[in-house]
């Protein structure tokens, strides 16, 4: 016990033992951390991460935010056009961890949803899941623009299919 | 020679005995023992010994009955017994063996690796040792005059200003201490602003220096003063010419820090004090990242006010001291006003055990300087090599003009907060201390004319005395992954990689 007291020598000497005494392990500090565990879990393992063809007529695509704010959020929703449900989700984000954690949550949230239903979700449900604080609260208004986004997005893709094939009709 | 163990036994008794009365058994207070001991210490009590191995040690065998007395008494182990306040009663019973215990456990548990060296730096145990002993027995004010309690304290003093002079090539006389270098840039900015107002009313500094330079003058500003804040190069040094340029009669002060504590890089402070010689201007820097790290010299310089910190040079917080030339002589106005103290310049009494500490850490930081430049030199050049080897990295701040200490990059297409949040396992910044509450991007990367998207993806790394080369592989390699998972995680760099340019799309901003 005393004789790590006695390292007031040059620290030429301490240096190699207290490299060797340091454990290079990742600690489990995260809970002090000030994020909710909801966030750090949704940080740490991100449901539903990836990419979908945007090409595809059934998948809409929202893109929101801006790399100068510090917040990127794609969303990409497949529908099934016979239910008008969402029957995939994938998202990818560029931002700080309540970012991350709020898409990943919306993603689990809107999957098997009427797009009528997800079109009503609104940010403070997001913000109230993850227990997020009110600096943060516009990752969670964010992730509300992603989704309505994504909608629109569809919308617009089938109502442009529509049309032209009324045309060619 | 007084024995340093037999100083803080005394103190550890006083302590024991002052608390006994309400927490511990009176078996402490050594009744039959105190009275010879003291006397034997009031004879052979002296000014501060040198810090050596033997001086931190602990007396095993006394501690051993103590131990077991406490034991008898109360049929608790001292450790297991709360003090409140203290740790546990194990460190009131020796003070240094109980702190120095308390810190071998902070040291050596899994808590992260610490790379935020221009936060704060931990304190030298050389340091600690050095102070204890005026925490404990040598508690007298410097100022006192009429007895030997301040004597030795005030010698004490007069040593750790010998040293801090002597590190930054200055007259002992010249030294003022103060709490910090927040205080230093406060009081000679708004000081030689205010003490010559009648004649002058203009103030130069720089955008990338630290808050407390840049709210000083916005401060002045109010006053009526007039402030230039010069632009810097994209490598983060000022241009000489717009500094000439930009001086003008009535100006009273110059104000450029020697190294950024953000991005590392140092200003040519030779040449800056040049022109201001030759504009008959004063010269002040925030020398706070600098001192005890490279060489410093105050008369080659030409600098006639230094601000010096205590705990960014593996010294004690809460210290920090100014260079104020005293031929030609700067005056300024005190903002603190008292006693007289520090030459009437900075009022209030002084904390020996702070001051001393800081004398430690800059005598041991001026012996071994350069030991320790070239030893982070190393860690850095290690550090810098294997980051930059991985693609859309990009170091921030001049490559050549800079403390190799403080490494500042960015990972383009992550962002700095969520990389900090992945990266829990090591202690790092993505910018100055005082400004990771806000959301906002640095405004010393902004200033280098950095995008917000680079600003927002920017980290400092922080090298110091203590750091190890297996600290940096495990920081390399950790950084590696983190980067590479919360990448493919990025809607950003799954554009880049399809071939999209990112500043054709249009972002909807908030």
């Amino acid at each position: 016990m005393f004789r790590r007291v006695i390292t007031t020598a040059a620290p030429r000497a301490i240096l190699p033992r207290v490299a060797a005494a340091r454990t290079l392990v990742a600690p489990n500090f995260v809970a002090k951390r000030g994020y909710h565990e909801k966030v750090l879990d949704h940080y740490s393992n991100p449901r539903n991460v990836g990419s979908m063809n945007k090409s595809d007529l059934d998948v809409g695509t929202g893109l929101v935010g801006a790399p100068a704010c510090g917040d990127v959020m794609k969303l990409q929703i497949r529908v099934d056009s016979a239910t008008n449900t969402i029957s995939d989700v994938k998202f990818k984000t560029f931002g700080c961890g309540s970012a991350i954690a709020s898409s990943s949550y919306l993603t689990e949230l809107v999957r098997g949803m009427s797009l009528e239903d997800a079109s009503r979700i609104k940010n403070t449900e997001i913000a109230k899941e993850l227990c997020l604080p009110p600096v943060k609260l516009h990752c969670s208004m964010l992730a509300e623009d992603a989704i309505k986004s994504a909608i629109r997005d569809y919308q617009n893709k089938t109502k442009r299919v529509k049309q032209t094939m009324g045309e060619a009709l | 020679m007084p024995s340093p163990a037999i100083v803080a036994r005394c103190a550890a008794q006083r302590l024991t005995a002052a608390s006994s009365r309400s927490v511990l058994p009176s078996a402490l207070r050594f009744s039959s023992r105190t009275p010879l001991r003291a006397a034997a210490i009031c004879q052979s009590r002296h000014y501060v010994t040198p810090s050596a191995a033997q001086n931190a040690t602990v007396d095993v065998e006394n501690r051993k009955i103590e131990t077991a007395e406490v034991l008898h008494q109360t049929g608790k182990n001292p450790a297991d017994i709360d003090v409140g306040g203290m740790p546990h009663a194990d460190a009131m019973m020796s003070p240094q063996a109980g702190i120095l215990k308390q810190a071998t456990i902070m040291d050596q548990g899994a808590r992260p690796i610490y790379m935020d060296m221009q936060a704060t730096t931990p304190t030298d145990p050389r340091v600690l040792d050095a102070m204890l002993p005026f925490y404990t027995g040598l508690y007298g004010n410097p100022h006192s005059r009429t007895h030997a309690y301040g004597w030795e304290a005030e010698k004490a003093v007069d040593k750790a200003r010998e040293h801090i002079a002597d590190l930054v090539g200055a007259d002992p006389k010249e030294i003022i201490f103060t709490s910090g270098a927040t205080e230093s840039n406060n009081m000679s900015i708004k000081g030689v602003a205010r003490f010559y107002k009648a004649k002058k009313k203009h103030i130069i500094t720089s955008q990338t220096e630290h808050k407390c330079v840049l709210d000083s003058c916005r401060h002045l500003q109010e006053e009526g003063f007039e402030v230039t804040y010069l632009p810097v190069q994209n490598n983060g040094l000022i241009d000489l010419k717009q500094l000439e340029a930009a001086i003008r009669p009535d100006t009273s002060l110059v104000s450029i820090m020697t190294v950024n504590n953000e991005i590392g890089v140092i200003q040519p402070m030779e040449e800056i004090g040049r022109i201001c010689k030759k504009h008959k201007v004063f010269f002040h820097t925030d020398a706070a990242q600098a001192v005890g790290k490279i060489p410093v010299d105050v008369n080659k310089w030409g600098v006639d006010l230094m601000s010096i910190s205590g705990h960014k040079i593996y010294g004690p917080k809460g210290i920090g001291a100014c260079f104020v030339r005293r031929r030609p002589r700067v005056r300024l106005e005190p903002i603190i006003s008292g006693g007289g103290q520090e030459r009437g310049l900075r009022s209030g009494t002084l904390a020996p055990p702070l001051v001393v500490g800081m004398g430690e850490a800059c005598r041991i930081a001026k012996e071994e300087l350069a030991y320790d430049h070239a030893r982070v030199s190393a860690l850095s050049k290690r550090l810098q090599d294997g980051l930059l080897a991985m693609e859309h990295t990009t170091l921030n701040g001049s490559p050549d003009h800079r403390y190799p200490g403080c490494v500042n990059i960015s990972f383009a297409y992550v962002e700095g907060e969520s990389l900090l949040m992945a990266l829990k396992d090591i202690a790092l910044s993505s910018g100055s201390a005082c400004t990771s509450a806000s959301l906002e991007p640095s405004y010393v990367l902004r200033a280098l004319g950095s995008s917000d998207e680079s600003a927002h993806s920017s980290i400092r790394f922080g090298i110091g005395r203590f750091t190890t080369e297996a600290e940096i592989d495990y920081v390399l390699k950790a950084v590696k992954e983190r980067v590479n998972f919360l990448r493919e995680l990025s809607p950003l760099w799954e554009l880049v990689q399809e071939g999209v340019d990112l500043s054709t799309i249009e972002w909807t901003g908030h």
